[in-house]
């Protein structure tokens, strides 16, 4: 494949780590329209000083906060191909070369293991600026791995995620993902391993219609889209003004799919927290096993 | 009869048809042989049309207003059928239907999507898109059949799972995905048949199994032509391209290895003949319950697991090797 070479070389500008949040000396919050600088937004864990909103980040900056320090990339190695010739406005091998290169990134989930207050832990985490962290066969097959390697090394999974669903140009390969994630985290649930699904600005569609729903503990950032139909499609096809605060984390908490909402500030020690509650069954299914 | 623009050739010849026939009723002069002859050229006409069909008429085809649906099928093949109905937390979803059936002497347990026969029914039955209480209650009666060790088949037919505010409120998502989830374990035969639409979650929301099988004129993909084409050409006008470039017939879906099998229809389509199409499908099932019950439910289910894990195309880059290895997941 022609695109293969130069894809190539947008992997390798990849060893930057680029992070999706903003760069530059100051930053001007999409919601308060407060300015505040760039170091400020940083050490306030990428939310905004003055109105807490929760600046959308992408997955190497969530390793850097909840990860104790050092973690290992997995899976990388796999990437997406267009099997089925698939051109819409632009070709989709085009469509992959320039997010491999707006992101350093090569698809919309990265896989890591690393400790977390001193515990293992796998995280598969979506970045929404890869072809807006839709889900082909990478997204899939990354989290199957990710799956199969929890099982074997008895660690936690940890699913990050931030996808408007789907990726439309892989047609039934990517619909097929959700029944193949979904499928996958039934082999973790019966190997007693925890999984902990946590919903990010936006997850919807066939993302939030599978695997983002599983958790054996389901949680979100506070005010994250979080649906299966995106709101513009409702409001077409019920043709009336969508509610105040409609399909938002504190909406779908409200209606019982999540189990609680984390201020971005205290994530890390509550995945802590949770590593360390459900550390004992953990064990207790290895020993049996053994 | 009801045609399609593509079936321009065939309404004008079944309009000489029933002239003659009326001719032939007055009884003075014999047309008997003329009518052999046109019977013959539509017969032609509609292989030739029929055998070079696109995406997009596949597609009006799956959505032919004559076209048989669930209950329809469920009645034809079963000598006996019971419905069954409502999820047992919030309401009875109209737009997903199930029961018990007596399928060629084999208690079966069936889930399909409904879609409505006229106006009024087709509002009735929500066009077919359920809310999470219909995909709640397809899991129900799963797991039903699950308990009594009945084997399962789903008919899938559906523009997509209803995108509304209640249903959004009683967790459309968490409805989907807990079916796949639980399909994937469920200790019977699953068989899921697409016998008109296969759109996205709504579809997959019941169509997890052991085999897949498509009939002819159906289509299956991750979102409807029209939408595909107002979102990637920002248009809804390119719903015949959108068509062919998701690849979304029965030949392309066996072609890539994600369905087991097509399910031919009779010439025309399954609407022209409809007894017969529920005689071929319910051959297809009770075939297929028979192959399937003799496998132990342990290896069932590790196949089940197995088939959708190989599902997906993609390479792995060998960070030292500098050629690529190309690697396809999914089975032939
Ligand atoms: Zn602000």
């Amino acid at each position: 494949m022609g695109w293969f070479k130069r894809l190539k070389d947008g992997i390798q500008t990849a060893t930057r780590n680029k992070m999706e949040a903003p760069e530059g000396l100051w930053y001007k919050c999409k919601r308060c329209k407060e300015t505040t600088t760039m170091k400020e937004l940083r050490d306030n864990y990428f939310k905004c000083p003055s109105c807490n909103y929760h600046v959308r980040i992408g997955s190497r900056d969530y390793f850097h906060l909840i990860f104790d320090g050092q973690y290992k990339l997995m899976f990388d190695e796999l990437r997406s191909v267009d099997a089925l010739n698939f051109v819409d406005l632009k070709p989709y091998p085009e469509r992959l070369e320039a997010a491999v290169k707006k992101t350093g990134l090569t698809d919309a989930i990265s896989v890591a293991v690393g400790k977390v207050a001193r515990k293992p832990l796998v995280i598969a985490a979506m970045d929404f600026s890869f072809i807006g962290g839709s889900m082909g066969s990478v997204v899939g097959e990354r989290i199957a791995k990710a799956i199969d390697y929890c099982i074997e090394k008895r660690i936690p999974l940890m699913i990050i995620s931030k996808s408007g669903g789907a990726r439309m140009m892989e047609s039934a390969y990517s619909l097929m993902q959700m029944a193949k994630t979904s499928a996958k985290l039934t082999q973790l649930a019966k190997a007693g391993i925890p999984y902990f699904s946590f919903l990010t600005d936006p997850t919807t569609g066939g993302v939030s219609a599978s695997f983002a729903m599983l958790g054996d503990i389901n949680f979100a950032e506070p005010e994250a889209l979080i649906g299966f139909a995106g709101p513009r499609v409702i409001k077409e096809t019920i043709k009336k003004d969508l509610p105040e605060g409609f399909q938002r984390s504190e909406f779908v908490l409200e209606h019982g799919f999540l189990d609680f909402i984390i201020d971005r500030k205290d994530l890390k020690e509550r995945v802590g927290d949770l590593l360390a509650m459900f550390q004992s069954t953990t064990k207790k299914e290895k020993a049996q096993s053994s | 009869m009801i045609f399609l623009d593509f079936e321009e050739p065939l309404e004008k010849l079944f309009e000489q048809l029933d002239k003659l026939k009326e001719v032939e009723e007055e009884g003075i002069v014999d047309v008997s042989e003329t009518i052999k002859e046109l019977e013959a050229k539509i017969n032609s006409t509609r292989k030739e049309i029929y055998g070079n069909l696109t995406g997009w008429q596949r597609v009006l085809l799956s959505r032919h207003p004559e076209r048989p649906y669930t209950l329809y099928y469920i009645n034809q093949m079963c000598s006996k059928f019971i419905e069954l109905h409502g999820d047992r937390t919030f309401s009875d979803d109209k737009a997903i239907v199930g029961g018990i059936g007596t399928m060629g002497g084999q208690t079966v347990v069936f889930v399909g999507h409904q879609k409505g026969v006229n106006t009024k029914m087709r509002q009735y039955r929500n066009f077919g898109m359920a809310n999470p209480e219909g995909y709640r209650k397809a899991l129900r009666l799963m797991k039903l059949a699950e308990r009594f060790d009945l084997p399962v088949v789903t008919l899938i037919d559906t523009m997509g799972a209803f995108p509304g505010i209640e249903a959004e409120e009683r967790g459309q998502a968490e409805a989907i995905a807990r079916n796949m989830f639980e399909m994937a374990q469920l200790r019977v035969p699953i068989i899921c048949v697409i016998i008109g639409e296969g759109a996205s979650g709504g579809a997959i929301g019941i169509g997890l199994g052991d085999k897949v099988f498509m009939l002819e004129n159906t289509w299956y993909s991750v979102i409807s032509p029209e939408s595909c084409s107002s979102i990637l050409w920002r248009s809804w006008d390119q719903k015949e391209l959108a068509a062919e470039a998701l690849k979304l017939t029965a030949p392309d879906m066996l072609k890539m290895g994600l369905i087991d099998e097509i399910i031919n229809e009779p010439l025309g389509g399954a609407h022209t003949a409809p007894e017969e199409m529920a005689k071929i499908l319910k051959r297809h099932l009770k075939k297929t319950i028979t192959a399937l019950s003799a496998i132990p439910k342990d290896e069932l289910i590790d196949r089940r697991i197995n088939k959708y894990a190989s599902m997906g195309v993609y390479e792995e880059q060998q960070e030292a090797v500098e050629e690529k290895n190309s690697k396809k997941g999914t089975k032939k």
